[in-house]
């Protein structure tokens, strides 16, 4: 009888490139531009400050307002004569760590809400749900700014107000999907194995909801860079002489006439920063989605 | 259908109070306070600074302040402006009106082009429109409205000359016309957003009704392309449009406060900031709790319709 135990299939050997989500997210060309997009941002704003020759925080008053492409200011200069592609790289710097900072913070958070409220349903699913609802009724740029306004902004406050203000749409992804899969088959198999609710819920459950998981916290980068902008840019946000790409916007507006290129070129950066987010965000809903069909 | 009214009425009821707490919460634990702008005058003393919280009730505990509010709240008392002494309610009440006109305006033009561009999208799927319409929204969503403003101020205002850079009217002049013109900028900035959220969701719900038997029929009993698209396909792919825009408005009132900044434009979200700069927790609060308000009548309205429009949905 032992000789005869049964024997499956092993399973073919994958390489982790060969497996299905990714062939599909290579196949999608915009994902794929948006990675690419990601990926030099990312570079120019580690490597760029090395290779220019000005210092972010350098002050030169002869070269006030300088336009893109003198000298070897590429970008121009600022009001106070710094060289606005050296700043422009080190708030990407900023910039970026926390829209994915907050991205970290909001998903863990929101995912941990969601599980709990979709795997015990009833009154603390009531309860957590109601929250998320009267939390998604007021405008988050609302919430955001009350919150800014008084409390002293520094970059990881700034980081866990935003995050604070973003995990509900999170929360219900999730929820919505933990309940459906509660229901399933495998969960009433955990359970008769003896599972404790921890292990279901973490073991069981939170893998197979990954993949909304990893669409939605790709979404979520996006969202936290442009808030992060949009706070600094009206002045609660990123204090100066820390660069960031919204407080760099911040003067920008007074100069609108005379030095266009002070507005134009950190909103660029901020535009391809968020689209690439976006794009990549797309493909993997497509990759991950096997109801989707690849458009 | 009476039923279901009073026990959406009563969520939302339920709601608002938990969006007060959370409100109140967030400004009264966070330091700084009302006190803090008087803590900034020259030879203030520490007694000063404890007789002004008294004055104020600010040296009561949390609870009983919120309670306090509350109540008021319920009598139709929203408090008074701490900087200008108004009552809150018609503070708010004339900055309202400017910010209903501007997200009116944009949600009519973005519903407009969005439902043409998601259908053309949906007629004519995976051909170059369509295609440049799915990659021309992804962008719109992401450009930070705020300075896309910027942008359209530095382009038609200030190298073309066609449109005012900001407010809501000439000084002066205040006619329709005026006003239109103030508008055009600020609605359309506001819009791009949304008829790209619009245009995605418009495409998906034509593309459902599209394949259904009913369509089907319709084309089969003879009736011209044009018929058969609006008078069956719009007419149903509508129907779930309706809940999207209610969905939306925190969106969409949130756009129109990014978009009211950067504009001069004297709404809500302006209104908003001054507070905010002035520690004004009455008004700030009381913009909260009309913005929650705003966004639960919204929902109400849009279920409400969809039940008036779509027979086989039964409230219950």
């Amino acid at each position: 009888m032992t000789d005869m135990a049964f024997k499956a299939d092993p399973a073919p050997t994958q390489r982790w490139w060969q497996r299905r989500a990714v062939r599909r997210f290579l196949r999608h060309r915009l994902a794929l531009f948006g990675l690419a997009i990601i990926v030099l941002l990312v570079l120019a704003c580690v490597v760029g400050p090395y290779l220019l020759p000005f210092d972010d925080l350098y002050i030169d008053l002869r070269a006030r307002f300088a336009p893109p492409l003198t000298g070897s200011h590429i970008f121009g200069t600022d009001p106070l004569g710094r060289d606005l592609a050296a700043r422009l790289f080190m708030a990407g710097r900023i910039s970026l760590l926390v829209g994915f900072a907050a991205m970290l913070i909001s998903t863990v958070f929101g995912s941990l809400i969601g599980i709990l409220a979709g795997y015990y349903g009833g009154k603390v699913g009531a309860v957590l749900m109601r929250f998320v609802d009267a939390m998604l009724s007021f405008p988050s740029i609302f919430l955001l700014l009350a919150l800014a306004a008084f409390i002293k902004p520094s970059p990881i406050m700034i980081t866990v107000i935003i995050a604070a203000t973003s995990w509900m749409e999170i929360t219900r992804i999730v929820e919505a999907e933990i309940k459906s899969l509660r229901e399933r088959d495998f969960i009433m198999a955990a359970r008769t194995l003896g599972l404790s609710n921890g292990q279901i819920m973490f073991r069981e459950l939170l893998p197979n909801a990954m993949g909304p998981i990893i669409v939605a916290a790709t979404l979520t980068v996006a969202r936290a860079i442009l808030l992060e902008a949009y706070v600094s840019f009206l002045g609660y946000g990123i204090q100066p002489p820390l660069p960031s790409w919204g407080n760099m916007l911040n003067g920008a507006q007074q100069y609108l006439d005379s030095a266009p290129w002070l507005a134009i070129v950190p909103g660029v950066a901020i535009t391809l920063a968020v689209t690439g987010f976006n794009f990549v965000g797309d493909g993997l809903r497509d990759a991950l989605d096997a109801r989707s069909d690849i458009a | 259908m009476l039923r279901f009214l009073f026990g959406r009425l009563w969520q939302s009821l339920v709601l608002l109070v938990i969006v007060s707490v959370i409100g109140f919460a967030v400004l009264n634990l966070a330091p700084g306070g009302p006190l803090s702008q008087f803590a900034l005058t020259p030879g203030m003393t520490q007694a000063q600074l404890a007789r002004i919280a008294h004055q104020m009730g600010l040296d009561r505990p949390l609870p009983v302040q919120y309670w306090e509010w509350f109540t008021r709240l319920l009598q139709g008392d929203w408090g008074r402006s701490y900087r200008d002494n108004q009552p809150v309610l018609s503070v708010i009440w004339s900055h309202l009106m400017a910010t209903l006109l501007l997200m009116g305006t944009s949600t009519l033009i973005s519903v407009l082009i969005g439902t043409w561009v998601g259908v053309l999208g949906a007629l004519r799927r995976y051909s170059i429109f369509d295609y440049a319409a799915t990659v021309g929204a992804m962008v719109a969503l992401s450009i930070p409205t705020f300075w896309f403003g910027l942008i359209a101020i530095y382009l038609f205002s200030l190298r073309l000359g066609w449109l005012p850079a900001g407010n809501m009217y000439t000084i002066g002049d205040g006619s329709v016309l005026d006003y239109a013109v103030h508008l055009i900028m600020p609605s359309l900035v506001l819009a791009l957003v949304n008829v790209a959220v619009w245009s995605r969701y418009m495409r998906t719900a034509v593309l459902d009704v599209m394949n259904q038997d009913f369509v089907r029929t319709a084309r089969a009993k003879g009736l011209t392309r044009w018929a058969v698209l609006t008078r069956h396909i719009l007419r149903n792919a509508l129907v779930p449009m309706i809940t999207l825009l209610g969905l939306q408005l925190p969106t969409i009132l949130g756009g129109a406060l990014v978009t009211e900044t950067v504009f001069t434009w004297p709404g809500m979200g302006r209104l908003f900031l001054d507070s905010l700069g002035y520690s004004d927790y009455p008004v700030v609060m009381g913009l909260l709790m009309l913005s929650a308000i705003l966004v639960l009548v919204g929902n109400l309205m849009a279920d409400i319709a969809v039940a008036v429009i779509d027979p086989r949905i039964r409230l219950g």
